[in-house]
């Protein structure tokens, strides 16, 4: 009854903020370009009237994220006469922080920021999103990816702001150059292209290591790669381990087998993916397998590095005024893989065209908590941060860490304005658009327990990484340990979460 | 029979209760439970964790490396300490600037010079290898091989944690009576015999001390492996504290980790209370 309320007293507040003459005041003082037209703009939030009552925010730490919670949290205070708090947290202590207070059934925050593979953990606590939001204009632009990873047994309970995937970055210097390309055929006999495996990604990156192909009199490496154990290398991994192990023709689950729940993580994909990894140590600049993603970003960002793959955060880092690399980088889909392991017939299947797998990893999100009393305020605030005018504004500042998630953030003009060269905009807008259109993507395990499957897995890789076991015993002992997860947590519940990945990955949804 | 004067006892009671008693016993109590990031409230499943405890690999080795590492660094921060306390005991000419000097590395933020210290060690970017280059020294994987991983930790606590040694050191060498070093002065004998024959043995309790203290600290070591490695690489670098923290605090399995840290806890109790027996027969009784 109170869920119906809220509703359409939301929905009759959206209609009415919309149809406010609006767009006459200049908000240019909130430090964007102009007000947009949408549900939640400017305009339509400074209709609304929340003074003598509080918001309880819990975000990321500055900037990540953290930064752009404070800033619209403070424009949101102005507007609408709110007192919004926000606690800002850093990354290791931000789930304990927000799940304490959950299970002790606590009233601790009213919004909350935090990756948007947790969801398995957080679902039971989260307020739906209310249809009034899910029509909003900002909404009903948010890509099919982003909305699926919002959704839970059919029913969205994040709310979109962020969008994230894994693709490849690589410097157009060296792939565009005429001798390179000369030199590379006449040493190898081979073509120098953008790699279409992770073989030829090896084989390019081991060439180009350690010498001064860029003339600076620096030594610069083959590739960068997120590799320090506890720093997201897992997402790494999968990025690397998804093209040998996720089969087009095979549905019904990537890390599980759904109908078993037996652990898929020690099959052959898997392992090929993790060898080929240990084989790529060889060509990370020095000190490059404690990489986390702050180093990576600066190794590639910074020129060191020829190649690399993760987030859009080196990408942007490469195209700022002030780097010396600006407009030499370009973006192309991950690389893929010519023989796919298919676990129905137990045999490898060679592809002509490499298998690609996108990985559509991590991202934050955001939701209400189903205890709120603010539940109102709360969607009006994620509504208000995700606005045209604010996503346009927080995605072209690297540190805020959003990426684009809407159908409209793929307009290569809109990059070009912001000082790419042609080809970097066009292969960033046509790479992120195309993962869209994929029907072989990979998402994240969003099941409850999703940290202790993702920290099994990282000490795995790490310990065969690190030479301490082979591929196949360490991925071995990984799936040893899913299993014992997933009996502690329930088979038929982690199942019932799982379905909720397999329905995106098996394009059901 | 309890009095009047026995109520002034309780303000200091109830802070007890509340700061030690009460949360030991409610750790006690989560052990037993299967609180979990899907499963909250404390419900009771007998001894399961604890079982789980000794068929965990990974915490044993950690809990071998964290021995290893200890003994080592707290053996090295005790002779530096040692020799710096020495050197800074006699009237030397600057003498307690050169105190406040070695006091700055136990000062500091152990996350901030962490963060530092990774700096430091950068392979391509860090000051260290660049200075070994002008040696003619090669690139040495500080952070990247298992050894040269274990070292960094082990140069960051022995730079973090020999002032404290040296502090507690100097305190016992300024207390030691004039009398022995007359007598040792009148026999004739040299200054390592004074050392070996009147010094040591007279520094014998506070060494004790001192390395039981630095011992306890060291086994608690966390952030700087949290910062410097994450564990890695593999789990070359992974102490017990650090392995409870992932399943505590990134895993969130609460009554696992409770588990943990409390066969953590009798364990260092058990190892150092044998460990100071044996420092106290080795040093004083020597003496004795």
């Amino acid at each position: 009854m109170k869920y119906k309320f809220t509703t359409s007293a939301s929905a009759l507040a959206l209609i009415t903020a919309a149809a406010c003459p609006a767009y006459a005041e200049d908000y240019s003082r909130f430090g964007i370009e102009k007000d947009l037209p949408g549900t939640c703009s400017y305009a339509a939030i400074d209709a609304k009237d929340y003074s003598g009552r509080t918001l309880n925010i819990i975000t990321h730490a500055i900037p990540v994220i953290g930064e752009p919670t404070a800033l619209h949290a403070e424009q949101f205070a102005e507007l609408t006469g709110a007192e919004v708090n926000v606690v800002h947290v850093p990354f290791g202590d931000l789930f304990q922080r927000i799940m304490i207070p959950f299970q002790s059934e606590q009233n601790a925050y009213d919004v909350m920021f935090y990756p948007s593979l947790w969801i398995g953990d957080f679902s039971r606590f989260l307020a739906p999103v209310p249809e009034a939001y899910v029509n909003s204009t900002g909404m009903s632009d948010v890509t099919p990816s982003f909305t699926g990873v919002a959704t839970w047994n059919g029913q969205m309970i994040q709310y979109p702001m962020d969008g994230d995937r894994h693709y490849l970055k690589f410097r157009t210097d060296i792939f565009d150059n005429a001798e390179v390309q000369a030199k590379y055929l006449a040493d190898t006999g081979n073509d120098l292209t953008v790699p279409a495996t992770w073989e030829e990604y090896n084989q390019v990156a081991a060439y180009f290591n350690a010498s001064d192909w860029d003339g600076d009199g620096e030594l610069n490496y083959g590739s960068a790669e997120v590799a320090k154990r506890d720093d997201l290398m897992f997402s790494a991994f999968i990025s690397r381990a998804a093209p040998y192990a996720k089969h087009p023709d095979v549905q019904g689950g990537f890390f599980f087998d759904l109908e078993t729940m037996e652990p898929l993580i020690n099959t052959p994909g898997f392992v090929r993916g993790l060898e080929l990894f240990i084989e790529a140590q060889a060509s990370f600049p020095p000190g490059g397998t404690n990489f986390g993603l702050g180093d990576e970003i600066f190794s590639f960002g910074g020129g060191q590095t020829l190649m690399s793959y993760s987030w859009d955060d080196a990408y942007i880092q490469a195209n700022q005024e002030d780097s010396r690399i600006r407009s030499m980088v370009a973006a192309a889909p991950l690389p893929g893989a010519s023989e796919v392991w298919n676990r129905t017939t137990g045999e490898w299947d060679t592809f002509e065209t490499p298998n690609r797998a996108p990985y559509m990893t991590w991202g934050w999100s955001s939701a209400v908590s189903s205890m709120s009393q603010e539940q109102e305020m709360g969607f009006d605030f994620l509504c208000f941060f995700s606005n045209e005018a604010n996503a346009e504004h927080d995605m072209q500042i690297g540190r805020f860490g959003v990426n684009p998630y809407r159908n409209s953030h793929f307009d290569v003009e809109y990059w070009k304005g912001q000082g790419w060269a042609d080809k970097t905009a066009q292969t960033y807008v046509t790479t992120l658009s195309e993962m869209e259109q994929s029907q072989n993507r990979v998402f994240d395990l969003r099941v409850p327990g999703v940290s202790q499957f993702m920290s099994s897995m990282a000490n795995g890789v790490a310990e065969a990484m690190a030479g301490q076991k082979t591929a196949q015993d360490a991925l071995d002992d990984v799936a040893k340990e899913w299993s014992e997860i997933a009996d502690r947590i329930g088979k038929d519940r982690l199942r019932e979460a799982y379905a909720n990945v397999v329905t995106l990955e098996d394009n059901e949804g | 029979m309890l009095s009047s004067k026995h109520f002034f006892l309780l303000p200091a009671l109830l802070t007890l209760i509340a700061i030690i008693l009460f949360p030991l016993l409610f750790t006690i109590r989560v052990s037993f439970s299967s609180w979990d990031v899907f499963q909250s409230g404390l419900d009771f499943i007998g001894g399961k964790n604890y079982g789980r405890v000794f068929e965990d690999e990974r915490f044993w080795q950690s809990l071998g490396r964290l021995s290893l590492l200890s003994l080592i660094s707290v053996s090295l921060q005790y002779t530096l300490g040692f020799a710096l306390a020495l050197s800074v005991w006699k009237q030397v000419r600057g003498g307690r600037f050169l105190r406040v000097i070695f006091l700055i590395p136990m000062m500091t933020t152990p996350v901030v010079m962490s963060v530092i210290w990774r700096t430091v060690f950068h392979e391509s970017l860090g000051p260290a290898n660049d200075i070994l280059s002008m040696f003619g020294i090669g690139a040495v994987p500080w952070l990247s091989s298992a050894t040269g991983a274990f070292i960094s930790v082990l140069i960051v606590e022995v730079w973090q944690w020999t002032p404290f040694m040296f502090l507690l050191l100097l305190a016992g060498l300024v207390s030691l009576p004039r009398e022995p070093y007359l007598a040792a002065a009148i026999d004739g004998a040299s200054t390592w015999r004074t050392f070996w024959q009147v010094t040591f043995p007279l520094m014998a309790p506070i060494t004790i001390g001192a390395l039981i203290i630095r011992l306890i600290e060291a086994s608690k070591i966390m952030d700087t492996v949290y910062v410097l490695t994450s564990g890695g690489p593999g789990t070359a670098t992974e102490t017990s504290s650090y392995y409870i923290y992932i399943r505590g605090l990134r895993d969130f399995q609460i009554g696992y980790s409770a588990a943990l840290s409390l066969v953590y806890l009798v364990i260092m109790i058990v190892s150092l209370t044998v460990i100071a027996k044996l420092l106290l027969r080795i040093l004083v009784g020597k003496v004795g």
